[in-house]
């Protein structure tokens, strides 16, 4: 993995001295450390169902909260307006997050939870929705102007959504394992499946291990971003099988074991791989609770000069072993259970196009609209289908990158600065738990909010 | 044959590809190899942290540092390390003999899973000290005094300097492996054109097995190996047929024996997972096959009339009739490739009317086998033939096939034979069948 020298030269004494734009050290998740660093504000405008809970959520979690600015820094700011109707409640949020920004502290996080624009307007008219929609341009703006590391992000709920089918999502982003997702909107919808008693399912002796007792199968596992991923979900409690191709095979049996998960070489792209992949998880484990399609190829080229070889190695790895794979798992019937999910790995290039990369965008883009139609399909089962898309992420494919592009690449983001494997492990493991079933069909961005393609 | 209480299992299996002598393992010792095989196979059936009930391994060519080699693996590797191991050496027949071992013990119930195989370096062979300066060095470490030490050096002359390496010849016999190969090719009648054949079918099949992924769960690469390099996929008949001869020179025109119809000096690992039926159940493993039966043989090749290599040609019709079966009775023969006459000459002795009275004590020959179920998936041949390694790697290659084929005729399990030649005049064989 190349390093940040400017990240850390950025930090020196003399760099202060000479006023070079400081890159922030991102705090990072470590097991054992709390979700806060320290006291969080939690407020709503109106009547929010969602202050009182979370505020609980955070005080379990042994910090302290307020529900005004003081003197103290901040480490986290969250407020409800999903009660929020009017002009005159987003003036209130403006008076509220005006002192509040000032205090929130390096890598502190501003979370904000709003209603869904149309069904605003539906149950409040027109002025509702543009409340509501106002939140999605005010968050956007707030996560470019914090600093030293600090985040903000919106959670739509829907109106029929309970409290706590936004926990999940709230421990994730108030906590550090969110490091490099900034300026996104997340909307959470009533859990698919059978309602859970979050309290049974995130023990609370064991808050550590939110994947405790998962079987999570991670394609493209040996090294670079699936390494890291693997690495991840273990660390929460996961019991893994890494997938790779057999040419692959040394690093992965280093990945399995000391994962303690098991190795499977396998190229996603063989005719009989769907099958072969069943038939190892029916042997093996009966189930499958996490699904991560993260194996991916570039093979760059302008459109005018695209051979078919390169257009359809991308595709076949990217896009078209996930569907295949993913309708045989549907097809077998017992593998996915209720509380199952299914994680893609996109990429931004996926939402905003990149020149030189036809076969890889037109994947990437696949992916979205892969997740977008089966979601409602498996949600009958009790399964969620979301998208990941990472941005510039510090491995050995974006080290081989030209110096130029590299740094281009690193700092056209909020953050100033690329992201880390573990970032983009960390929200699939938010998105992996039987808990985040409010959250389905969607695409989250892990990009330190970067311009392309926003 | 009296009723065992339970057939061992076999599960799986590792190995690393195998490497030309001197070529990509040059660097790697014994114990290297032997841990990540271990390991590969830890990380292929999620093993991290278990007790297993032994490990069972060994080497043809040893370092004496290696002399606790298979249990320095297993405190090397990711396994509990309260897993026991020992080291065993049957020359080629190691790998074999140390399934024999492991499914005996699962059999009588004293283990519930074990792992057996063996590795081999020739690059990294152990290079001894002639016996010469042994005994100056033996006396200068004796000695008392510098003085006395250094008077003993001045001694030393420069014959006395040059190492001892291991030779690839019989202490008995003074005659390499392939010497003796091609007196028994000689007096098989088995030509040239035919062992060309079977070589050429080696690399064929052994390409093709990696082609359909049939190695994907065998195998993990090794220090940027992925694939034997040893194996030639594009190998005809016609262009082994340029080779000059390298064992039987002294036959000159009917010399027959080449470097592509005889397995190269390899290094490499290779391991089969055992297991009860239940161990292998309460840890969610595939049975692939059971082990059956299996039979030792050695013949007195120094001073009696057989072939160095021929023990299998006598354990295989006693297996055989242990077990009641024929020779037809077999989906799959695994004939370890040592060199291609090897195999052939083993198939004319048991088509040989007189060999079979004489010698074999049977009123008819075995008879021949179906040609076209013999080493599938390629052999020695094409993967190479890291001594100890090959039993490990017939093992769960055999035990793979019989699974996927399940049945044979008249809805019988499948069955395969594996029968492999070892020096001193030894045959180790054995019988798997679909689970
Ligand atoms: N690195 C980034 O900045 C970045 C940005 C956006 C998206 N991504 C995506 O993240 C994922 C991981 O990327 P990475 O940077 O870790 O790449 P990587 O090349 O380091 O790792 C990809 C892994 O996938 C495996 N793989 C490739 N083809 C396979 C096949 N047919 N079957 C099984 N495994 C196969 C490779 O062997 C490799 O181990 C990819 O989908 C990539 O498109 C990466």
């Amino acid at each position: 993995m190349s390093t940040d020298r400017f990240r850390d030269l950025s930090n020196t004494a003399l760099a202060g001295r000479l006023g070079v734009p400081r890159v922030p050290l991102l705090r990072r998740y470590e097991p054992g450390q709390a979700l806060l660093p320290g006291p969080a504000l939690v407020t709503s405008v109106g009547a929010g169902r969602f202050a009182k809970p979370i505020a609980a959520l955070v005080e379990e979690s042994g910090q302290h909260v307020v529900d005004e600015v003081g003197d103290q820094k901040l480490a986290a700011v969250v407020v409800d307006l999903t009660a929020a109707v009017a002009l005159d409640d987003l003036a209130a949020a403006r008076a509220i997050l005006t002192p509040a920004v000032r205090k929130l502290a390096p890598s502190g996080r501003l979370l904000l939870l709003g209603p869904e624009p149309a069904e605003a307007s539906a149950r409040s008219g027109v002025e509702a929705a543009a409340t509501a929609q106002a939140l999605d341009g005010l968050v956007r703006t707030i996560a470019k102007e914090l600093r030293a590391g600090a985040t903000a992000n919106l959670l739509v709920v829907a109106a029929d959504a309970p409290p706590a089918a936004v926990d999940s999502s709230v421990r994730f982003f108030l906590s550090a394992r969110s490091a490099y997702v900034d300026g996104q909107v997340v909307r959470v919808g009533v859990p698919v499946g059978s309602p859970r008693d979050p309290a049974a399912m995130d023990s609370p002796t064991a808050p550590e291990k939110p994947l405790a007792g998962r079987v999570a199968v991670v394609t493209g596992a040996a090294r670079g971003i699936g390494a890291a991923i693997a690495d991840t979900l273990a660390r929460d409690g996961a019991t893994l099988v890494v997938v790779d191709v057999p040419a692959a095979g040394e690093n992965l049996a280093k990945v399995a074991n000391r994962t303690g998960g098991t190795a499977l070489q396998l190229d996603i792209t063989a005719v009989d791989a769907p099958e072969r992949l069943v038939a190892h998880l029916t042997q093996r484990h009966g189930r499958v609770d996490l699904l991560v399609h993260n194996a991916g190829i570039t093979r760059d080229k302008l459109l005018a000069n695209m051979d078919p070889d390169r257009w359809n190695a991308v595709l076949n790895v990217n896009l078209r072993a996930q569907l295949r794979i993913t309708e045989a798992l549907l097809a077998d019937g017992t593998l996915l259970q209720d509380g199952s999910r299914i994680v893609c790995v996109s990429s931004q290039s996926g939402i905003g196009g990149n020149r030189g990369q036809a076969n890889y965008v037109a994947s990437k883009a696949g992916i979205i609209g892969m997740v977008r139609a089966l979601a409602p399909v498996v949600a009958e089962r009790g399964v969620t289908i979301n998208a990941v898309a990472p941005g510039f992420i510090e491995t050995e494919m974006t080290a081989r990158m030209p110096v130029g592009t590299r740094e281009a690449g690193r700092r056209v983001n909020s953050l100033r600065q690329g992201g880390l494997p573990v970032d983009v492990a960390e929200t699939i493991g938010w998105l992996g738990q039987a808990e985040s079933g409010g959250v389905n069909g969607h695409v989250v961005r892990v990009c330190g909010q970067s311009m392309l393609g926003a | 044959m009296q009723s065992t209480p339970r057939r061992a299992a076999v599960i799986g299996g590792n190995r690393i590809p195998f490497a030309r002598a001197n070529g990509r393992y040059a660097r790697a010792s014994n114990l290297d190899m032997l841990t990540t095989t271990l390991d590969g196979l830890v990380a292929r059936f999620g093993l991290a942290g278990e007790r297993l009930g032994e490990v069972v391994a060994g080497a043809v060519l040893k370092h004496s540092r290696d002399f606790n080699l298979t249990r320095e693996a297993v405190l090397g590797s990711r396994l509990a390390p309260s897993t026991p191991a020992y080291d065993v050496q049957q020359a080629c027949g190691t790998g074999l003999e140390a399934a024999i071992l492991v499914a005996n013990k699962i059999a009588l119930g004293q283990i519930e899973s074990g792992v057996a195989g063996g590795v081999d370096t020739a690059s990294d062979a152990p290079i001894a000290v002639n016996e010469d300066l042994r005994k100056v060095l033996v006396a200068i470490n004796g000695a008392k005094t510098v003085q006395q030490r250094l008077k003993l050096l001045a001694k030393l002359r420069p014959g006395q300097i040059v190492p001892d390496i291991p030779r690839n010849s019989e202490p008995r016999t003074g005659l390499s492996m392939g010497e003796h190969a091609a007196i028994t090719a000689k007096e098989w009648g088995v030509s040239r054109e035919a062992q060309d054949e079977l070589a050429a079918a080696s690399h064929r099949n052994l390409a093709a097995a990696y082609e359909r992924g049939f190695l994907d769960d065998l195998v993990t690469p090794y220090l940027g190996l992925t694939r034997d390099d040893n194996l030639r996929p594009d190998s005809s008949v016609e262009k082994l047929a340029k080779l000059g001869p390298v064992f039987g020179k002294q036959l000159g025109d009917e010399a027959t024996m080449t470097a592509g119809n005889s397995t190269p000096l390899t290094d490499g690992a290779a391991l089969a997972l055992l297991g009860s039926d239940e161990w292998a159940a309460e840890h969610k493993l595939p049975v692939l096959a059971h082990f059956v039966d299996a039979e030792t043989a050695a013949v007195d090749y120094v001073h009696g009339r057989d072939g160095l290599l021929t023990a299998p040609v006598y354990a295989v019709p006693r297996l055989l009739e242990r077990n009641g079966l024929t020779l037809q009775d077999f989906d799959f023969y695994e004939i370890h490739e040592a060199f291609a006459s090897t195999v052939l000459a083993t198939l004319k002795a048991w088509e040989d009317v007189e060999f079979a009275k004489d010698r074999l004590g049977l009123d008819a020959p075995l008879g021949p086998i179906d040609r076209s179920r013999l080493n599938v998936t390629g052999s020695s041949l094409a993967a190479g033939h890291p001594f100890a390694a090959t039993g490990g790697r017939i093992v769960a290659t055999l035990a793979k096939l019989v699974h996927e084929k399940g049945t044979g005729e008249g809805g019988r399990k499948a069955r395969g034979l594996i029968s492999i030649c070892a020096a001193g005049g030894q045959g180790v064989v054995a019988i798997l069948e679909a689970a």
